[in-house]
């Protein structure tokens, strides 16, 4: 498996060579930093494009196929538009927080986002308690909805705003209790340690079995509620909320939640193949050598995008099936349903573990 | 020439769309004080992202309301441009499909929508109550037109329009906006009636 | 039908009646209608009250000479559906209807000048447009006589202070159109809903009397967008009998067969919107791309996909296309598959079920009494199919069941639609192969006068009853054509069925109730 410290202490030594440690480490920053919002960027136009053209599938369409090749650069076209696009200020807003709400949103979104490890020592951010700082940072996001129903002034901003906070804050829990149940089986908080142990051991839903695919469950329906996607956007359910908590907002600001709501999805999927389908590590079958060695060939960060989009494409099948449900049954799904799971699966990981029966 | 390249529409010859000189007068109009190299492409650039990307508001007061739904369903399918993303927010919105009769009593509430929407916007009048009052121009609680309000991009005939009329509009529209200037000057749009 | 058995009331006499035809199973009132006779006839009220049971009309009218201030009784407290009908009489004719808790304008702004119905009005001359926002009060006006025959008011709120009232409407996706609700809620509940309805008010009752009859045929047709043929099936039929036309064998099956296609386009179109309310985008499409299938037939037959201008005085405007009957056997296989994806993908889903059993309820006493005809009464187990109860066309010649659910719910207005699709296909398929040979249109002398008299005639549109009422004097343009708005009733019986439920239910209840706002607003 091709190690990419390779390439960043290559780098690192390289800019060592003709600058002090301080600069050398600043510059090391800005590049990361380049990287991860060109790269923020590049996913959304691809998960945007991509939603387009599977819902069209689904609902016997052909979706975006006039701006270039299959529609293929249509998502630049409104790229484009939005920059160019009025920001409207208005009058009875608190102006700060309502400017404020969208940037939060995004940067909650980069810093999860950061968390994912692409590749064998491909990992922006990685120390060992890196899922509990994914969680952390996570929860900024709820802010920025909740502060930009309230900023808003607008009655379906603040409803919708209301219904996310309480909708999240919700499913944390869930989210939580999930990984914890995984971080029983592994042992470590880690992203970077919990690929390496899949990559040595097994992926995570196989080494766990019955309790890990639940788990892998709960959380992708947690994860789906998390990102305010069908069936669970309540939030801005447009049918009753117009366009929910970000009903006031125009232009770039808006592009921003837009952004968001794509990149929240592909990192939800992102952090479900970390933790279970065991992230850069490739498929191994025990037993096969000759299929594993092929398998070794194709690098991590592929293995690492291809499984996320699998489960992306899993949580958009869902959203473009399934009827939105109503807040309190929302709520009711989690506090009486997977909470109690999620639970259960603890105690039954914490005992296969301590019992041995797992692989 | 030049105008025929800058508003090309894919697979739709510059010489089958209807009322051309209107059109280039417009253009002509618009680049009387001549233009710069450099910010025409750039404002070819936004243009062409502006005509690609006409998120419509989701809007219709009558008949040709349904028949802006079946323009977004299977046959019609007006996401092959694009245009899918219809947003329920007036703010988020770039054209207004005005489609249906306009009462007195909707009257200001469509001109506040109008003022609510983020430029650039644009307004198509679909459907002949839209345009005049229609069948009902006789009528004492009819606005005979929006443009008595709001200024009209495009006019869509019909009663109500074909989905494919309504695929034309939007066209028409494309091509106005991609001769639009970002730079250095104001679009001299339609005045704001005197009303 | 002609009406010359109304009965003349006096004002006094009025409320002594009506109690006593409500005792008598009078219970459903199906038209309140406002008039004015000019000076000598005065101001005054047709009603119109049917016995759910035996299917027997009854007419009555009033009138009251006083056009500064006209007064005559309510009864509303007598079927619940008269409130808003008195609403709208109040707001054409300027009728103040004492005991009426609630006498405001209903389709026009508050600060509306005049009563644009009243023969003598200068609606247009009174009202320029106005561009500022529309006042909406929070309070309202009772108007009671005094023994002596003094006028006095009283104030009732419908909002108070403490409410935290949310505008659903004019503009906003789940109305399917411009409608305007004030939803006073309490977190996610509805506590009370006020309908605030005109904004698509054409005024197409007052542009009718001054059109020929031919004319007038072409605004039924933008009235229920999704009833066109059948409302103008009813006007047509409506001008036939009072003239004394009878149409051929043929353009009664034909007539029949294009008002079934247009119930089921109708329903798809309910199935389709309901989906996409309740966020199952996938399902909407699916319903639109079945209803294409119609809209080519339609097309094919008529030249019009939404708005078909096919019936005609006399007949049909044109005999159908050759194809018409093999398009239509094609399609019924289809349609019969393709029912079947859609309890596939969204009747089953435990989601919707969840969301729709229970919700909304009306009951069968409540249906009557609000006038909800069609889907929304049959789900609540109110036998009220025009078709069967007063047939008409060729109705009597066919066998198909009036489709009827117990519960009166979302979840059963749902299902009524959908089974109704079937039954429609059912109706089509004995007939279609059997379209007598015949004229597809009477000659009808060039200017077409109705004599002298009233008349009503009712058909089952796509949903409920949809009544034309017209009164001639002889003229070539009718005196007052007034049109029995499906989905009037509908909308009155919102509040009722939103109350206590929560903001997302009355998504669902709206799209269940499926109402038309056009038609509302005439």
């Amino acid at each position: 498996m091709f190690d990419f410290t390779k390439v960043t202490n290559w780098i690192d030594a390289l800019l060592l060579s003709f600058l002090p440690g301080w600069a050398a480490t600043l510059v090391e920053c800005v590049l990361v930093a380049l990287v991860i919002i060109t790269l923020y960027a590049v996913f959304a136009i691809i998960l945007i494009y991509m939603e387009r053209k599977i819902c069209a599938f689904f609902q016997c369409r052909l979706g975006p196929n006039r701006v270039g090749k299959w529609g293929s650069i249509q998502v630049l076209a409104d790229v484009l538009k939005m920059l160019t696009k009025e920001i409207i200020d208005m009058k009875n807003v608190d102006r700060l927080l309502h400017k404020m709400a969208p940037f939060l949103v995004i940067v909650a979104s980069m810093l999860t986002f950061a968390c994912l490890p692409w590749n064998k020592g491909a990992g922006v951010i990685d120390f060992n308690i890196g899922i509990f700082f994914f969680l952390a940072a996570g929860s900024i996001g709820v802010v920025g909805i909740l502060l930009a129903g309230w900023s808003s002034n607008n009655k379906y901003a603040l409803i919708g705003a209301m219904r996310s906070g309480a909708q999240i804050i919700s499913y944390e829990v869930s989210i939580g209790l999930v990984m914890l149940t995984m971080i029983v089986l592994t042992g470590t908080m880690s992203f970077s340690e919990i690929c390496q142990q899949q990559a040595d051991l097994g992926w995570n839903i196989f080494r766990g079995h019955i309790p890990a695919a639940l788990a892998f469950i709960v959380y992708l329906i947690a994860g789906n509620a998390e990102c305010n996607r069908g069936p669970f956007d309540m939030p801005e359910a447009e049918s009753e909320l117009t366009a929910g908590y970000h009903v006031e907002y125009s232009g770039m600001h808006f592009g921003f939640y837009y952004l968001a709501e794509y990149l929240n999805l592909f990192i939800c999927a992102g952090i479900a193949s970390t933790i279970f389908l065991g992230g850069w590590a490739p498929l191994h079958i025990w037993g096969l050598d000759g299929f594993n060695h092929v398998m070794d060939y194709i690098p991590g960060a592929v293995w690492m995008v291809g499984k996320t989009f699998f489960v992306v494409f899993l949580l958009m099948w869902i959203r473009w099936t399934f009827p939105r449900l109503r807040i309190d049954q929302l709520l009711a799904l989690e506090w009486k349903y997977l909470m109690p799971l999620s639970l259960v699966l603890l105690v039954v990981m914490a005992l296969c573990v301590s019992l041995g029966l797992t692989f | 020439m030049e105008v025929k390249k800058r508003a090309k529409i894919k697979s739709f010859p510059y010489e089958e769309f209807k009322d051309n000189e209107t059109y280039e007068k417009l253009v002509q109009e618009l680049n009387a004080n001549g233009a710069n190299v450099i910010v025409t492409q750039l404002d070819n650039l936004i243009d062409w992202g502006r005509s690609n990307s006409l998120w419509p508001l989701t809007f219709a007061t009558s008949c040709c309301g349904i028949e802006f739904m079946a323009v977004c369903a299977a046959r019609y399918d007006i996401a092959r441009f694009g245009f899918e993303v219809t947003r329920n927010s007036p703010r988020q919105a770039d054209v207004i499909l005005v489609s249906g009769t306009i009462t007195t009593k909707m009257a200001p509430v469509l001109k506040r929508l109008y003022d609510q929407m983020a430029d650039p916007k644009y307004v198509v009048a679909v459907g002949g109550c839209a345009i005049s009052g229609g069948p009902f121009t006789k009528s004492y609680h009819v606005l005979k037109g929006v443009d008595k309000i709001i200024p009209v991009d495009v006019y869509v005939p019909g009663c109500p329009p074909r989905p494919e009329s309504f695929l034309y509009g939007m066209m028409q529209l494309q091509r106005k906006v991609k001769v639009e200037q970002f730079f250095g000057t104001t679009n001299k749009k339609q005045k704001e009636p005197k009303e | 039908m002609t009406l010359d058995n109304i009965k003349t009331l006096e004002p006094a006499q009025l409320r002594q009646e009506m109690e006593g035809l409500k005792a008598k199973g009078f219970d459903f009132l199906s038209n309140l209608i406002g008039m004015d006779w000019g000076k000598e006839g005065g101001l005054g009220v047709v009603y119109c009250v049917e016995n759910t049971n035996t299917h027997e009309q009854q007419w009555l009218k009033t009138a009251t000479a006083d056009r500064e201030q006209p007064v005559l009784p309510t009864v509303s407290d007598l079927w619940d559906i008269a409130n808003i009908y008195e609403r709208e009489a109040y707001d054409f004719y300027g009728i103040i209807f004492a005991g009426h808790p609630d006498m405001r304008r209903i389709f026009l702004r508050e600060d509306w000048v005049g009563y644009p119905m009243r023969k003598d009005d200068k609606p247009e001359e009174n009202n320029p447009l106005r561009m500022d926002n529309e006042p909406l009060a929070d309070d309202t006006t009772e108007y009671s006589v005094a023994a002596d025959g003094t006028v006095t008011t009283k104030k009732n709120t419908i909002f108070g202070p403490d409410d935290y009232v949310v505008n659903i409407g004019p503009q906003h996706p789940s109305t399917h159109g411009v409608l305007h609700f004030r939803v006073a809620l309490e977190g996610e509940i509805i506590r009370k809903i006020d309908p605030v309805l005109g904004y698509i008010h054409r005024g197409v009752e007052k542009l009718n009397e001054s059109y020929t009859y031919p004319q007038t045929l072409a605004l039924t047709d933008r009235l229920d967008y999704l009833a066109a043929m059948q409302s103008r099936h009813a006007l047509c039929m409506c001008i036939e009998k009072a003239m004394g036309i009878e149409v051929s064998e043929r353009v009664q099956v034909v007539r029949t067969i294009l008002d079934e296609l247009q119930r089921i386009d109708s329903h798809i179109l309910f199935f389709s919107c309901l989906c996409q309310d309740m966020g199952a985008t996938t399902a909407f499409l699916y319903g639109f791309r079945d209803r294409e299938k119609i809209l080519d037939i339609f097309e094919e037959t008529c030249g019009g996909r939404l708005i078909i201008n096919y019936n005609t005085i006399g007949g049909l405007m044109a005999d159908i296309h050759p194809n018409f009957q093999k398009r239509v056997k094609e399609f019924i296989p289809y349609m019969r598959k393709n029912i079947k994806e859609y309890h596939a993908i969204f009747t089953g889903n435990v989601i919707f079920q969840n969301r729709s059993k229970g919700i909304g309820p009306l009951t069968k006493e409540q249906a009557i009494s609000f006038g909800c005809t069609g889907g929304t009464g049959r789900a609540t187990g109110w036998a009220n199919d025009v078709r069967k109860n007063h047939p008409y066309a060729a109705y009597d010649k066919v066998d198909f069941n009036q489709v009827l659910r117990e519960n009166g719910d979302s979840f059963d207005r749902y299902m009524i639609r959908l089974d109704e699709i079937l039954e429609s296909l059912n109706i089509i398929e004995q007939l279609i192969d059997n379209i007598p040979e015949g004229n597809y249109k009477e000659k009808t002398k060039p200017i077409i006068k109705v004599p002298e008299g009233t008349y009503y005639q009712a058909v089952e549109s796509s949903r409920g009853e949809f009544g034309v009422f017209l009164e001639s004097k002889g003229d070539k343009s009718p005196y007052r054509l007034h049109y029995r708005s499906t989905g009037l009733p509908l909308v009155a019986a919102m509040d009722t069925a939103c109350r206590g439920f929560k903001i997302a239910d009355f998504v669902t209840i709206g799209g269940t109730m499926d109402y038309i706002v056009p038609d509302i607003d005439r």
